[in-house]
């Protein structure tokens, strides 16, 4: 054997070799990855078809309706409130000396109420419910899957599509919009103290000059933009929930994954939203 | 019969549900559950290969097998959480494997069903979640469906426990809340999934006199899923051996004990 021979060397074919199957595993993973994609919006699909046809069957389950409000609704204002005050407050801080290198202080209470109302209000209050309810759905049903209690709802004739889907959904449905509202208000009325602090101004003043030109549709079309983010965030975390699977490990993932992808869907929904809203609003 | 049970059948027969006792067939003495060629996989899994098994009415059948055999999954197809991938279940001679999902719920009023770690609803106080059902299929006032929840958890001695929320309960108690639970619509049919696991013995033991106590009383078809040999051999009228997804053998404790299967012997070895 000659010298040259005995040294391995890497020749063209074996580098082709090699391309084509580095190409292969990665269509492969990519082609995983989309049909995994698909199969979850399949899913999604069925499940959503198998909420819709339970809610229009009685019973309604008025007294989880109303349980499930008080859950979602009044026990969100706090954060929402709070956060709807900080964005205002910033917001005003932030505009004022931005608006006067411009010579356009005066048009702060406008831009600001514009602002709150058109944008930062409703997709704020989304995010943050998205954050607190949608984990608390996806955590609940998922714990409630694991430990077998939905299996013992539907056990004992009760179709937990309804019983514990279409209730969250409905009160998140419902609730946005009215949460939307009180961060507005919050965020208003703490754009206000902050501008006062700076320059006092009346509260009557700043709301007259922050509505001047402000018409019904201004407040219409993004506060009811919200239900959609409702539904959302309901639909999302109740079918994370209860496809959860693999015990504690489970309902973390089905927690965390609730938050996440309706965070994202609310954010994909709310640029979708504005440009229709503009079409048909303006 | 008491005054509040004729209610409960009353409430339930208004409901539009068929009442549990009557459709039971504890009286008619036609069987109450007949699976016939039954079968279950989960992927490559096999469970259930071809499964046959009659449960008469009033009876209780005990099913052991070695962990995976499929006995809790033979539950879950009864009850309809799961479907076969073929086979024939009936229900009081009703064919259930294609039957809607309202038919079935309607079905499920007449099945009781106690899980393997309880299932309570742990948002839900142990008057609350045996209130649940009551709530939901029958037409009682709040003081009747109090007053049947007393009834039922003292049947389970948890009378003096109504306000505890199921995490201040120890796995026996549980279990009792869950039995009263699933006793709550006077079915016909009562599934148990292994109803003295993870107890000690004693309070097993009690849960066996409790079983026996309650069928006693109801006179249901009963159908206990266990690995616990001691009590099958004590709540059981008849037990079925699951061995590779098929009944290996069925008959009572002694011919089960007679027989010359190797499995047989290997698994009554461990007999308390």
């Amino acid at each position: 054997m000659s010298y040259d021979a005995s040294i391995p060397r890497r020749g063209i074919s074996q580098d082709a070799d090699q391309a084509t199957s580095l190409m292969r595993s990665t269509i492969i993973s990519a082609w995983s990855l989309i049909n995994r994609f698909l199969e979850w919006f399949g899913e999604l699909g069925l499940f959503a078809w198998q909420v819709m046809r339970a809610a229009v069957r009685r019973p309604f389950e008025g007294r989880e309706l109303m349980r499930q409000l008080d859950e979602i609704g009044s026990k969100s204002l706090p954060l929402v409130a709070l956060a709807g005050a900080a964005i205002g407050f910033v917001l005003a801080l932030e505009s004022r000396s931005s608006l006067a290198r411009f010579g356009a202080k005066s048009m702060l209470p406008a831009a600001l109420v514009y602002s709150i109302i058109h944008e930062t209000g409703p997709v704020v209050t989304g995010l943050v419910v998205s954050g607190r309810v949608g984990a608390g759905i996806g955590a609940e049903l998922g714990s409630m899957k694991v430990t077998e209690q939905i299996d013992a709802i539907e056990a004992s004739g009760v179709n937990p599509y309804k019983f514990l889907a279409f209730t969250r959904i409905l009160a998140c449905i419902l609730m946005l919009p009215l949460l939307t509202l009180a961060a507005d208000f919050c965020g208003v009325l703490f754009g206000w103290i902050a501008d006062t602090l700076v320059e006092p101004v009346s509260f009557h003043r700043f709301i007259n000059q922050g509505f001047v030109g402000a018409t019904f549709s201004d407040f219409l079309a993004p506060t009811f933009r919200t239900t959609v983010f409702g539904l959302i965030i309901g639909m999302i975390g109740c079918f994370q929930g209860m496809r959860t699977q693999g015990g504690t490990a489970g309902v973390g993932l089905s927690a965390t994954s609730s938050v996440v992808i309706s965070s994202l869907f609310v954010i994909l929904a709310d640029v979708i939203l504005v440009k229709f809203i503009l079409v048909f609003f303006s | 019969m008491t005054h509040l049970e004729q209610e409960v059948l009353l409430d339930v027969e208004e409901s539009g549900a068929t009442p549990a006792i009557e459709s039971a067939g504890g009286k008619s003495g036609g069987p109450a559950v007949v699976l016939r060629g039954l079968h279950k996989s989960f992927g490559s899994q096999i469970v259930l290969d071809g499964m046959d098994l009659t449960v008469e009415s009033g009876e209780t059948l005990a099913v052991l097998g070695r962990s995976g055999s499929g006995k809790s999954v033979l539950l879950k197809l009864i009850i309809g959480l799961q479907k076969p991938d073929s086979g024939s279940i009936r229900i009081h001679g009703q064919e259930i494997t294609r039957l809607p999902l309202d038919a079935m719920n309607e079905l499920r009023k007449e099945m009781g069903f106690l899980f393997q770690h309880a299932a309570l609803y742990d948002s839900l106080t142990v008057e609350q979640n045996v209130a649940f059902p009551l709530k939901r299929h029958t037409k009682m006032t709040d003081s009747e469906q109090g007053d049947r929840v007393k009834e039922l958890l003292a049947g389970v001695g948890m009378e003096g426990d109504l306000k505890k929320m199921p995490s201040d309960l120890s796995g026996g108690m549980q279990k009792r809340v869950g039995l009263a639970r699933a006793l709550a619509l006077k079915p016909g049919i009562l599934l148990l999934d292994e109803p003295t696991a993870g107890l000690d013995p004693i309070t097993s033991g009690e849960i066996d006199e409790l079983i026996l106590k309650l069928q006693e009383e109801h006179d249901m078809a009963s159908i206990v899923v266990t690995h616990d040999l001691h009590s099958a051999k004590t709540i059981a009228d008849r037990i079925a051996l699951l061995h590779e997804g098929n009944v290996l053998i069925e008959g009572n404790f002694n011919e089960l004990e007679k027989s010359d299967d190797q499995f047989v012997s290997e698994f009554l070895k461990r007999d308390p």
